[in-house]
C-alpha cells in the first residue's frame, strides 16, 4: 500500500535531511560571501530564490499530487501585478505589497481550479495553459491599469519598518537578498509542514494511484483543488518578490513559456525532491545567465539542454540521489 | 450594406480556416498520441520557411506541394527520435519535449533565414481583387480558403473511408486494444504526427503568402488553436473544425463593431466554455486520460 | 578583484560549467591581466532574440564598428574600450537582471539599452539606483526623455513627438487634412497617435481611426472603415510584422489609389522585408544613408560597407552614435564618473563625422534628447541598389519638431 510506503519513508532515519538541511541553509546564508567569487553577482541568487520558490509551489501540484499545470506563470505574474499595483496606487508598503500580490494570484488559482478540477491528463494541462494566456492578455491589453505592453511601472520596494527598525532594501543588494531569503524560509517552513501533514500524504496516494485512494475515501477532486490552490498562493508569493526584485511588472511574466521553465526547473530538480526545484532553478537561471552571454543562439542551446533533460534525466538531479520509493 | 455583411462572413471564414488548419493537425497529435505539440508553430514557420526556399527552384505551385511533404519528413524524424521514447511516460515529459523543440526550432530559423521578415513571392494571379467592387477579397483570399476545403474534405475522408484512417480513429479511442488486434501502433502514432505536421506545413505556406516569414509567426497561432480544440472539445475531430470557425467568425465580427476587443472575444468564448460546457461543444465525456 | 576580470575568465567557464551537477553556481578561475591598461566597459543590452532582434542587432552592429573605430584610434582618455553585449530576449526581467549582471560584476561604466522601450524603462531604474551613465540608442517612448526624465539618461533616437511633428507638415502640404488611423493599442501607439493629433489640428486637419490589437493580422474591416471615409492621408502606425501586413493589405485592395500613405517610422530592415508594392508611403527615417552632399556621410557609408558587408540603417547609426557619445563625455569631462559625464553631455554637439548630418545635433540640456534632425521622404522599390529604398524630401531640424522642454514634461533634477 502506498500510504505505508509513504508513512515508513517519512520515518526514516532523520540525519541525512539534518545534513542536507544544514548543507542548504548554509549555503544560502553565506551566497553573499562566496558568489562574486566565482563570477555570480547577488541579483542571481535572487533570481534563483524567487524562482526557485515558485517552481517549489509548482512542485506542490507537480511532483507531490502528480498532476500538470502549464500555466503557473499566471499566478506569479498576478502576484508580481498585484504586488506593483498596490505599491503604486494604494500605499507603499512593501509587507502589505507582499500580501496583496499572494493574495490575488491564489484567489486567481483557487477559483480557476474549481472549474477544471474534473479533468486530467492532457486536457487538464491544456485548460492552464489557455487560462494562463488568458491573464497575459488582460495584462498586455489593459493599458491603462496595468501599463499594457511596455509594462507596470513608477513603483519599488520600499523599506520595512519593524518598530525602530528599519529594514532599507530599497537599494537592492545584500538587504534586499536577506529580505528574500527570509520570506523563502518562511514559506518553505510553511510547505514542509505541509508536506509532512496527513493532507501531504492524501496528496501523494492520489498521485501513486487515483483510483485507490477515491476508494480509501480520500475525497480526490477536493484535495485536487486544495493542493491546486495552495500551490498558486505559493507561486504568487514568489511573483510579489519578483516585481519587488524589478521594480517593474510585465506581461511576460505571465506568459507560458514562463510556465514552461517552471516545469523544466522542477523537473530538471527532480519532482519527486522536497529541494530538487531550488536545485533547478539554480541550475537553470544560472545556465541561461551564462550561455545568454556567450551566444546570441542560446535558446538553441537551451532547448537542446530541455530536451536531454527529459530524455535521458526524467528524474531530475536529486532524482538520482533519491532510493526509489523515497517521497 | 450588404456589402459589409458580404465582407464580415467572408473574412470569418478566411481567419477561421486558418485557425481549422492549425487546431486540426494539433488536435490529431493530441487525439491519438497524447502529447500536446507545443512545436506546432514552428512547424507551421517551417513550412513557410522551406516554400520560401523552394519557390525560386520549384515555382510557388512545386514549392507549395512539397514543402508540407519535407515538413512532415521533418516530424517524422522528431516522432522517432524524440517523441517516441516518451508515449509511456508522464505527459509532463513530452509537453517538455515539444516546448524545448521549439525553442530550438525557433532559434534555428532565426539562424538560418535571419532574424528579418522576409517576403513570400505569390503569383501575379492571385494577388487581385476578384472584382472591382469586392475589391477586399483577393484571389490569394479565396484560394487559401479552397484549399483549407479541399484539405479538410480529403483528411475527413481519409479518416472515413481508409484502413489507416479507421486505425487512427480507433486508436483515439482505445490504443491498446488496436495494438492487440495486430495493428503496428508505433507506425500508425509516427504517421500520425506527420499527418500534423504536413498540416502545420501547408498552413505555414498559405500563411507566408498573407504574412510574410518570420521566426515568430506561427506562435500568434498557437494560442487560438489550443483554444479552438478546447472549445470544440478535446478528442473530436468535427469539434476542433466548429471551435475553430466559431473564433474566427467571432473574432472577425468583433473587429467591425469594436476593433480592439477582437482578440478578446477569442478568451471570452474560451471562458464560456469552460464555465458552461467544460467538455467542449462536441466533446464527449470521459474522453479525457 | 574586480580589477582582474576580463573575457578570457568568461571562456574558461565552459569547462567548468559542463560539470555544473549539482553545484549551485559556476566556479571559475579569474586571469589576471597584464599589469597596464584595464579597459573601459560598456555595456549593451537590447534584445537579440524575439520580435525586435532585427532592430536590435542592428544596433550592435553599429556599436561594435564603433569599438572597432575607437580602439584603433587609441581608445577613450587613452583606454582600449570593451563593449559587452547582453540579450534582454525581450523580457524586463531578463533586461533588468543583465543590467545588473553589468554593473555589479561586470563593473562597466556605461549603460546602453533597450530597443523596448519598457525594458528601456527599467533598466533606468537601475541605473539611476547606482548612478550610472545611460544612454537609450532606440528606445522610443516619450517619458523616458520626458515625465520620467533621469539626469544619467540620455536618449540618441527621436521621441514620438519629434517624428510626428516632422511629418505632419510634408503630407498636410502635398496630401490634405482629412486623414485616417490605424494604431496598435498599447503606449508607443497611443503616444504617436496624439503626437499627430496635436500637430495635425494645429494644421486644421479632421480625422478619424481605429486602435488595433498589437498582433493583429488582419486589416480588411478597418481598411474597409477607412476606404469609406475618403481621407486624403492614411496613417499606418502599426510596428514590426503588423506594419508590413497593414501595408501589404492597403496595396493588395489597391487602396494606394484613392489615398496617399504615411506614417512615422518605416526602417530600413522591414522595407527590405516587404515586397515591392508595398514599399510606398510617406514617411520619416531618423537617419538615412543616402545624403551625397555630406561628404562625412559618404566616407562613413563607403566604410562601414567595407566592414560589415551592409549598408547602414538608422539603428547602425544609434549604435554608432552611442559609443562616439561617451569618447566625446569623457572627453570633456576628463573622467568617467557618472555625474561628470552628464554634465559634460548637457548640450554638446557631435561633430560631423559623427553627427553624419547636416545642421547642429546636440543633447538638449534640459531632457537630454539628442536633437538629431528628421528626414522626411518617400518610400519606393528599390532603384539603383537594393538599399536604395527611400527618398528624402525635406529634412527638419529636430529642435523644431521636438516642442519646447516645458512641453516634454522634463523637470530634470540633478544628481544629489
Amino acid at each position: 500500500m502506498s500510504t505505508a510506503i509513504v508513512a515508513a519513508a517519512a520515518r526514516r532515519p532523520g540525519k541525512r535531511r539534518w545534513l542536507v538541511l544544514v548543507a542548504i541553509w548554509t549555503i544560502l546564508l553565506t551566497v553573499p560571501l562566496w558568489l562574486p567569487l566565482l563570477g555570480g553577482y547577488t541579483a542571481l541568487a535572487g533570481r534563483v530564490l524567487v524562482f526557485g520558490l515558485a517552481a517549489m509551489g509548482l512542485n506542490l501540484l507537480l511532483g507531490f499530487t502528480g498532476v500538470l499545470s502549464f500555466g503557473h506563470a499566471a499566478y506569479f505574474g498576478l502576484g508580481a501585478y498585484g504586488a506593483g499595483l498596490t505599491l503604486r496606487y494604494l500605499v507603499h508598503s512593501t509587507p502589505l505589497a507582499v500580501l496583496a500580490g499572494t493574495l490575488l494570484g491564489g484567489l486567481g488559482g483557487t477559483l480557476f481550479g474549481m472549474l477544471i478540477v474534473r479533468r486530467r491528463g492532457v486536457y487538464f494541462a491544456m485548460c492552464t495553459i489557455a487560462f494562463g494566456q488568458l491573464w497575459y492578455y488582460l495584462a498586455y491589453s489593459w493599458n491603462s491599469f496595468t501599463g499594457g505592453f511596455d509594462g507596470l511601472r513608477d513603483f519599488h520596494r520600499e523599506p520595512i519598518g519593524f518598530g525602530p527598525l528599519i529594514l532599507d532594501i530599497t537599494g537592492g543588494g545584500t538587504p534586499f537578498y536577506f529580505f528574500l531569503l527570509a520570506i523563502f524560509a518562511i514559506a518553505v517552513a510553511l510547505m514542509a509542514l505541509l508536506v509532512r501533514s496527513p493532507f501531504g500524504h492524501t496528496l501523494r496516494a492520489i498521485r501513486e494511484n487515483e483510483r485507490r485512494a477515491r476508494f480509501l475515501g480520500i475525497p480526490v477532486e477536493r484535495q485536487i483543488w486544495l493542493s491546486f490552490s495552495i500551490s498558486c498562493f505559493f507561486t504568487a508569493l514568489a511573483g510579489t518578490l519578483y516585481a519587488l526584485l524589478n521594480n517593474f511588472a510585465d506581461p511576460m511574466a505571465l506568459h507560458y513559456s514562463l510556465s514552461g521553465y517552471f516545469v523544466v526547473m522542477t523537473v530538471m530538480g527532480g519532482m519527486r525532491a522536497f529541494w530538487g526545484p531550488l536545485v533547478g532553478a539554480a541550475v537553470f537561471v544560472v545556465l541561461q545567465d551564462y550561455i545568454s552571454s556567450m551566444t546570441v543562439n542560446w535558446m538553441s542551446f537551451i532547448g537542446v539542454i530541455f530536451i536531454l533533460v527529459v530524455l535521458f534525466f526524467p528524474r531530475g538531479l536529486l532524482g538520482r540521489w533519491q532510493r526509489a520509493g523515497a517521497v | 450594406m450588404a456589402q459589409v455583411i458580404l465582407f464580415n462572413v467572408t473574412n470569418g471564414l478566411i481567419i477561421g480556416a486558418f485557425y481549422v488548419l492549425m487546431a486540426l493537425g494539433l488536435s490529431l497529435i493530441l487525439n491519438l498520441s497524447n502529447v500536446i505539440n507545443f512545436a506546432h508553430g514552428n512547424f507551421l514557420a517551417l513550412g513557410g520557411y522551406l516554400a520560401f526556399t523552394l519557390s525560386p527552384t520549384l515555382g510557388y505551385w512545386g514549392a507549395l506541394l512539397v514543402s508540407p511533404l519535407l515538413t512532415a519528413l521533418i516530424g517524422v524524424v522528431v516522432e522517432r527520435l524524440m517523441i517516441r521514447r516518451l508515449y509511456n511516460r508522464d505527459p509532463v515529459y513530452s509537453l517538455l519535449l515539444t516546448f524545448g523543440l521549439a525553442f530550438v526550432m525557433q532559434d534555428m530559423a532565426r539562424f538560418i533565414w535571419g532574424p528579418n521578415g522576409l517576403p513570400m513571392g505569390l503569383p501575379a494571379v492571385l494577388a487581385q481583387p476578384i472584382t472591382a467592387s469586392l475589391f477586399f477579397i483577393t484571389w490569394y483570399r479565396v484560394f487559401m480558403v479552397t484549399v483549407v476545403i479541399v484539405t479538410v474534405v480529403a483528411l475527413f475522408a481519409f479518416l472515413r473511408y481508409t484502413r489507416v484512417g479507421l486505425r487512427i480513429r480507433a486508436g483515439t479511442l482505445d490504443l491498446e486494444t488496436v495494438a492487440s488486434l495486430g495493428v503496428n501502433v508505433q507506425l500508425l502514432r509516427t504517421f500520425n504526427f506527420s499527418l500534423g505536421c504536413l498540416l502545420a506545413g501547408l498552413s505555414g505556406v498559405l500563411a507566408a503568402g498573407q504574412i510574410g516569414l518570420n521566426p515568430n509567426m506561427g506562435d500568434d497561432l498557437l494560442m487560438p488553436s489550443f483554444i479552438a480544440i478546447i472549445v470544440g472539445g478535446v478528442g473530436s475531430l468535427i469539434g476542433t473544425l466548429c471551435g475553430g470557425l466559431l473564433i474566427g467568425m467571432a473574432a472577425a465580427l468583433t473587429t467591425v463593431v469594436y476593433p480592439t476587443a477582437s482578440e478578446a472575444v477569442i478568451y471570452a468564448i474560451l471562458m464560456a466554455v469552460l464555465l458552461l460546457r467544460p467538455r467542449g461543444l462536441m466533446g464527449e465525456e470521459g474522453m479525457l486520460s | 578583484m574586480s580589477k582582474f576580470k576580463t573575457s578570457v575568465g568568461r571562456r574558461t567557464f565552459i569547462q567548468a560549467g559542463m560539470a555544473l551537477g549539482a553545484s549551485h553556481v559556476i566556479g571559475a578561475p579569474f586571469i589576471i591581466t597584464a599589469r597596464g591598461e584595464e579597459p573601459i566597459k560598456i555595456g549593451m543590452v537590447d534584445p537579440l532574440t524575439g520580435v525586435l532582434s532585427a532592430l536590435a542587432q542592428s544596433e550592435v552592429d553599429g556599436a561594435k564598428y564603433a569599438e572597432a573605430e575607437l580602439n584603433k584610434n587609441g581608445g577613450i582618455l587613452g583606454r582600449q574600450v570593451q563593449l559587452l553585449v547582453e540579450d534582454s530576449a525581450n523580457d524586463v526581467g531578463t533586461g533588468v537582471q543583465k543590467t545588473r549582471k553589468l554593473i555589479d560584476r561586470d563593473k562597466v561604466d556605461v549603460i546602453f539599452g533597450d530597443v523596448n522601450s519598457g525594458i528601456a524603462y527599467a533598466m533606468s531604474q537601475v541605473t539611476y539606483e547606482k548612478k550610472v551613465f545611460h544612454i537609450v540608442p532606440g528606445g522610443h517612448t516619450d517619458p523616458i526623455t520626458g515625465t520620467n526624465c533621469k539626469w544619467n539618461v540620455f536618449r540618441v533616437c527621436n521621441t514620438t513627438t519629434m517624428d510626428t511633428a516632422a511629418i505632419t507638415p510634408e503630407l498636410v502640404k502635398r496630401f490634405g487634412k482629412k486623414w485616417f488611423f490605424i494604431t496598435p493599442d498599447y503606449a508607443y501607439g497611443h503616444s504617436l497617435q496624439d503626437g499627430f493629433i496635436k500637430a495635425l489640428t494645429k494644421l486644421g486637419g479632421t480625422y478619424d481611426g481605429d486602435y488595433l490589437p498589437i498582433n493583429n493580422t488582419d486589416f480588411s474591416a478597418t481598411l474597409i472603415k477607412a476606404k469609406a471615409y475618403k481621407p486624403n492621408v492614411l496613417l499606418n502606425n502599426m510596428g514590426g510584422l503588423t506594419q508590413i501586413n497593414c501595408m501589404k493589405q492597403f496595396t493588395q485592395f489597391g487602396m494606394q489609389n484613392e489615398m496617399a500613405l504615411g506614417g512615422a517610422l518605416f526602417e530600413l530592415e522591414t522595407i527590405k522585408g516587404v515586397p515591392p508594392e508595398a514599399q510606398a508611403g510617406w514617411w520619416d527615417m531618423e537617419w538615412w544613408w543616402d545624403q551625397p552632399k555630406v561628404p562625412e556621410v559618404v566616407k562613413f557609408v563607403s566604410e562601414y560597407r567595407a566592414a560589415t558587408k551592409k549598408t547602414p540603417s538608422a539603428r547602425d547609426w544609434f549604435g554608432y552614435v552611442s559609443m562616439h557619445t561617451v569618447r566625446l563625455a569623457a572627453e570633456k569631462a576628463k573622467s568617467l564618473d557618472g555625474p561628470r559625464l552628464a554634465k559634460a553631455l548637457e548640450d554638446l554637439e557631435l561633430p560631423p563625422d559623427v553627427a553624419l548630418q547636416p545642421g547642429k545635433v546636440r543633447y538638449r540640456a534640459g531632457d537630454h534628447e539628442l536633437m538629431a534632425n528628421i528626414f522626411v521622404g518617400e518610400a519606393h522599390p528599390p532603384k539603383v541598389s537594393p538599399d536604395d529604398v527611400f527618398t528624402v524630401a525635406e529634412i527638419v531640424p529636430g529642435e523644431q519638431a521636438a516642442g519646447s522642454v516645458a512641453e516634454t514634461g522634463c523637470k530634470m533634477v540633478e544628481p544629489a
